[in-house]
């Protein structure tokens, strides 16, 4: 083989490599962001309760709720700021409720900022675990409950847990179809 | 009489072919070169009327001339049409023209793709702006076409912008096989590496670059083209796709290509420094091994562009310390220069002026990027107009002028004839001053936080915009005389020697000005 088909050959799998690494980071931005705890992803629900020696300290949360685009429902939480303390358990309301004359069904995606401070927010139950189906008109109350770890670090004073509520009902439905 | 005869017959045999079949078939170097580089010619006068649009309608505040929806489309393409029609081909142009000859090689390793990869391009370029006349508009979303801007909120046309992309990939893509093959397999011999010319290595690294981001970015639109057109959601986040993936992929892409837009330029400038201070350069070994540091440390810096976008602190102290590391190499180059400089035989001809106005004001560039890459700092400066002044003065008087430079250097050897000084002269003095009446208020009012890409903005930015509309139409104008410089070497001007340079070195020099259209047929001996 000619010393120049051999370099065109090497050039033109390199393309077809980096054409496939682009695909790749999918998956490898994924990985990375759950092994790192980066992206404010929690984690589930570990640690249930705290025995006596630990150092609680006063803490600020606040929830946020929002709608992705198109989300037709109403979705709030009861307390929009609470005053907690480490290391305790807290049970806080949400409320769904879907005005649309159709049923459907809805994820909510949550979100912890600071994300340095994501891998201290421990949930025991939360709505978020599971979808929620909702006939036309019909109002669902659902809770999450948390703990807060004790080890959060002194620089963070204040927590903002997030949801956000996709519809998810067109997928669903492709679901029930094909199972 | 069969002297004449002769040179008839070589004539009919090896010199061009007549008519428009000849630019349309040619797979000569020098013919294609000439194309691309007349190609982005035209693409830097459309992108150049589009930033006029942008100036006029910033020239007051308010609501001047066009709508908020055409500034959108004016901006977006102004930058596409630059990036990707102007510099880059610019540089290909240069590439196929003096490789070649700096190598002592008869044409390119591939010529029959050389003349796909150019005649592609004009067809990318007219999907592109055919977007315009059609409903819904042309790209609207910024160059950057950040999801879901270009997904889920895009115009309808966003289809024939993902395919005109693709296109102008592969086109990169081809122009960097050739270039690499003909480099490494088509050299004179005793050329070795560490005797090639600085020009012809800053491409070798360069399309190395190119075939390494090119398809990353053919992935990145691929996966647009899925979202929109096939269901996926690989940036939806409620299909579970997240947005700011999209900005990761983009640039992994982007900023290995904003190196590809300036390493060429570096090549051209130490030419033509070496040449004017009558000195060989300074620190040639240096300035090989800075240019693959830097083309290496261009894969690892890419989230300096997305501090804002919720990183942990970790990560963005790993981008900011990466990014500052690049400043090393580039001040070697920097220094290399000035020392070339230093005690050297100067004179000042049109190519050597804008050389040196590329090392002052590209480094006024390097240093404006420095405080970008200040994590911290950077969430004051992002999307600001700062930022704006800076990569402005990296690409129109950094790239831009290197590519100026180039043409004015090598323009004899393309004509045969002397360009006119006078008039180089003054193309450059006007270039000069009026790119810093244009890009300089933009970092005083990006301080003062003007955001970029808003067809309007706060009083208090009124007078700074005015001057930097101004500056831009004075530059604007005088591009048209760069047009008529090189329209007069082609058909008058004193005769060039085959030197052209008093005491210029490299391969070029030695063959006749014009250069045959054949050259090195026999490759030359290098000692």
């Amino acid at each position: 083989m000619k010393a120049a088909t051999k370099t065109n050959l090497k050039l033109v799998s390199l393309v077809l490599g980096m054409f496939c690494f682009g695909f790749a980071l999918v998956p490898i931005y994924d990985v990375f962001c759950e092994i790192t705890g980066l992206n404010g992803k929690v984690s589930g629900p570990t640690i249930t309760e705290y025995d006596d020696n630990f150092n609680s300290r006063e803490i600020k949360i606040l929830f946020v709720t929002k709608n992705n685009e198109n989300m037709a429902w109403n979705f709030t939480s009861e307390k929009r700021i609470l005053d907690a303390e480490t290391g305790r358990a807290y049970t806080v309301d949400y409320t769904f409720e879907n005005p649309t004359d159709y049923p459907m069904v809805a994820q909510a995606i949550p979100s912890v900022s600071p994300g340095k401070g994501a891998q201290y927010f421990h949930k025991t139950e939360c709505f978020c675990f599971e979808e929620q189906l909702l006939q036309p008109g019909e109002k669902l109350t659902m809770p999450v409950r948390f703990i807060i770890d004790p080890d959060l670090p002194d620089d963070v004073p204040v927590l903002t847990l997030g949801y956000t509520l996709f519809d998810i009902s067109e997928s669903h439905i492709k679901l029930q179809a094909s199972n | 009489m069969s002297a004449v005869i002769d040179s008839h017959s070589d004539d009919h045999h090896h010199g061009p072919a007549k008519g428009i079949t000849r630019w349309l078939y040619t797979t000569n170097h020098k013919d294609i070169g000439t194309l691309y580089l007349w190609f982005s010619f035209l693409m830097l006068f459309l992108g150049g009327a589009m930033a006029m649009v942008i100036r006029a309608e910033l020239f007051e505040p308010g609501s001047q001339i066009v709508s908020p929806e055409f500034y959108n489309q004016m901006l977006t393409n102004h930058g596409l049409i630059m990036v990707f029609g102007a510099v880059m081909p610019a540089f290909v142009g240069l590439a196929n023209w003096i490789i070649p000859m700096q190598i002592g090689a008869p044409d390119m390793a591939l010529p029959r793709m050389n003349n796909l990869s150019f005649w592609i391009l004009p067809v990318a370029f007219g999907i592109l702006i055919s977007t315009f006349f059609m409903e819904g508009g042309g790209p609207n979303f910024g160059w950057t076409f950040y999801a879901p801007l270009s997904t889920t909120y895009a115009p309808p046309t966003v289809t024939f912008f993902i395919f005109a992309v693709h296109i102008m990939g592969a086109s990169s893509i081809m122009g960097s096989i050739n270039i690499i093959t003909t480099i490494l397999n088509m050299r004179a011999p005793g050329m070795t590496f560490m005797k090639m010319p600085l020009f012809t290595w800053t491409w070798l690294i360069t399309a190395y670059l190119l075939i390494a981001v090119m398809p990353v970015l053919a992935g990145a639109v691929t996966m647009m083209l899925m979202d929109i057109h096939f269901g996926t959601s690989f940036f939806n986040a409620a299909g579970g796709g997240d947005p700011v993936l999209f900005q990761h992929i983009f640039w992994f892409f982007g900023h290995p290509e904003v190196y590809i837009m300036i390493l060429p330029a570096f090549g051209i400038v130490s030419h033509i420094i070496e040449t004017f201070s009558r000195k060989p350069i300074f620190g040639y070994t240096s300035m090989v091994y800075a240019i693959a540091s830097i083309a290496i440390l261009s894969f690892i810096v890419w989230a300096h562009h997305m501090f804002t976008v919720g990183m942990p602190i970790a990560g963005e102290l790993f981008f900011m310390y990466t990014t500052m590391l690049i400043a090393i190499p580039t001040g070697v180059k920097v220094f290399n220069w000035l020392s070339t400089m230093f005690k050297g035989s100067i004179s000042f001809e049109t190519p050597m002026l804008f050389s040196i106005a590329f090392v002052a004001l590209f480094t006024i560039g390097g240093l404006s990027g420095l405080m970008l890459a200040i994590a911290p700092a950077d969430f004051q400066y992002h999307d600001t107009y700062f930022v704006v002044a800076h990569f402005h003065y990296v690409l129109v008087p950094g790239a831009i002028f290197g590519i100026i430079a180039g043409v004015y250097y090598w323009l004899p050897k393309w004509t045969g004839n002397m360009y006119d000084e006078v008039l180089g002269k003054t193309h450059f003095w006007m270039s000069f001053i009026s790119v810093n009446i244009t890009f300089f208020p933009m970092h005083f009012v990006g301080l003062a936080g003007m955001p970029r890409r808003i067809p309007d903005y706060a009083l208090q930015f009124a007078d700074f915009n005015m001057v930097i509309s101004i500056g831009a139409f004075i530059f604007g104008l005088t591009q048209l005389l760069f047009l008529f410089i090189i329209l007069k070497s082609i058909f008058a001007g004193k005769q060039a020697t085959s030197e052209v340079w008093e005491g210029a070195k490299g391969l070029e020099w030695t063959v006749a000005s014009p250069a045959p259209y054949h050259t090195f047929e026999t490759p030359p001996e290098v000692k």
